[in-house]
């Protein structure tokens, strides 16, 4: 399993052909106390840069873009009941959706944990 | 993830395209030191939250928050003539207004559009005038424009405004500030603390029992210092000022009021004194007494909503499949568990129970009219 990073702070994490998504724990921090996730519907067609998710904070709504295009083929369920997980366990048991990837070329383009670090720090 | 959460944005924008840095509030150094996450708010950095807003605003109903203020506006009116001069632009009864005493105002134009809402206190002295950080510039012009020359209108640009708020914060201050405790809400006077003299008032912007304090910029970073050393208190950010105020249903300007928004349809009426409605005299009276006398299309109210998602300012309002109204301020309330919103929506819509819907990026979120505070005040009364 390999996780890759985008710069618009969500992560995917790729085993075989799926992978899992969610933001970071950069992102939540920056987003503060999650209220409530919006989440897309399983067998969703989506495109590179769509946003399938939305995440309420106390302060403000912000879009989730997916890193690559695919078809939903899960959601985190847990969340409509906790969506403080997204706040307490980011990159973990408070991942959004699983999605299968339409092109695996497309992760290409991501970044590695290293260079988001770098990113981030550079924020 | 899109960049809505990056910083606050100036809530008005500057009249030029250059942007401004913003300016450092006395206790500027002192929110860092305590880990406040600082933004852009009204031209100034200001901390928006320390632990978290949900945390934060539960301590503040629960125990004692401090809020740095400073950005507000601070200013003094005095000269012979100053109640005439003040009843000319406000709807309140300056006449009958004591010393030791302070109402809620409104700045209104010709139209009777609401420029700014204010707290105006009678110290004695002066009339001593809080404004809205963001509308501070725009009040003074508007003050010194219409204000007789034989008026003299101060900004206290030198003083910090801190406010404590919350069911333990009397008993807070009274351990530093004697005199405080015997204060009742909207009363106010000047109180030493160690030879620092505090323009205290029981008043605020939470619903909670509270005060506002005016203080010497100099002495600001010890008075938070000393407050901060009493267990039951945190600093606060703005966050939670803005998920508190929004529960206790108190409007903010720039969203739940404008230009655009009279007093009556937003549900300020209580603000035009028996007196001045009968005798008019202060700009915009004939509009807003007409508006009394008839009522108006809209009103603001409060909506509370089923599921958990929020509607923010500016989403559409609908009863049935009508557009209803258009909602001024929107989120998650941490006390009730559930979103609530302010709306403007039309008189026919607005009675309590009221079911509406709101439209949320494309989706119909079931709302209902609810009376407003949202949660109840526990003012000192």
């Amino acid at each position: 399993m390999t996780t890759y990073y985008t710069t618009d702070h969500e992560w995917i994490e790729v085993s075989g052909d799926t992978g899992t998504v969610g933001i970071t724990d950069y992102a939540q921090g920056q987003l503060g106390d999650i209220t409530f996730v919006e989440l897309p519907q399983p067998g969703a067609s989506l495109g590179k840069g769509d946003a399938p998710c939305v995440v309420d904070s106390v302060k403000a709504a912000s879009d989730v873009y997916t890193p690559v295009s695919g078809t939903v083929s899960d959601v985190n369920d847990a969340l409509a009941e906790a969506p403080e997980l997204v706040n307490t366990d980011a990159e973990k048991g408070g991942w959004l959706f699983r999605i299968a990837l339409a092109d695996p070329a497309e992760l290409a383009s991501l970044m590695d944990r290293a260079a988001y670090d770098a990113y981030v720090a550079g924020l | 993830m899109s960049d809505a959460y990056k910083s606050d944005s100036n809530e008005v924008a500057n009249d030029d395209d250059a942007p401004v840095e913003p300016l450092a509030l006395p206790l500027d150094g002192w929110h860092r030191a305590r880990g406040g996450r600082m933004v852009d708010f009204a031209g100034y950095w200001m901390p928006v939250q320390y632990e978290g807003i949900i945390a934060e605003h539960t301590w503040t109903r629960e125990h004692a928050g401090l809020f740095d203020v400073s950005h507000m506006g601070q200013l003094t009116v005095t000269g012979e003539g100053a109640v005439e001069a003040l009843e000319a632009l406000l709807p309140a009864d300056i006449a009958a207004l004591k010393p030791g005493r302070q109402r809620y105002s409104l700045l209104l134009d010709e139209q009777g559009g609401i420029l700014d809402d204010l707290m105006v206190t009678n110290r004695g002295d002066d009339f001593y005038l809080v404004v809205n950080g963001a509308m501070k510039w725009d009040d003074i012009g508007h003050l010194r424009e219409f204000l007789p020359d034989e008026i003299t209108l101060n900004h206290l640009d030198e003083q910090a405004l801190l406010a404590l708020q919350g069911p333990e914060a009397a008993a807070v201050l009274a351990g530093l500030v004697p005199g405080a405790a015997e204060l009742k809400f909207m009363h106010a006077a000047v109180l030493d603390w160690n030879g620092v003299a505090l323009g205290v008032s029981r008043s605020g912007y939470t619903g909670e029992d509270g005060f506002e304090i005016s203080v010497p910029g100099e002495a600001a970073e010890a008075l938070a210092e000393a407050l901060c050393a009493d267990e039951r208190v945190k600093p606060i950010g703005l966050g939670a000022r803005d998920s508190l105020r929004l529960e206790a249903g108190l409007p903010l300007y720039g969203h739940d009021l404008s230009e655009e928004t009279d007093p009556v349809s937003a549900g300020l009426a209580f603000a035009i004194s028996k007196r001045r409605r009968a005798e008019g005299g202060f700009m915009g009276a004939d509009a807003v007494l007409a508006a009394l006398a008839d009522g108006t299309p809209l009103v603001r109210v409060g909506l509370a909503l089923e599921g958990r998602q929020a509607a923010r300012e500016g989403a559409a309002v609908f009863a049935g499949e009508a557009e209803a109204g258009r909602v001024t301020s929107g989120g998650f309330s941490p006390s009730l568990g559930h979103p609530i919103a302010m709306a403007y929506v039309d008189a026919a819509h607005s009675a309590a129970g009221t079911v509406l819907s709101i439209d949320v990026r494309g989706k119909r979120l079931a709302a209902s009219v609810v009376p407003m505070p949202f949660v109840p005040h526990r003012y000192h009364r």
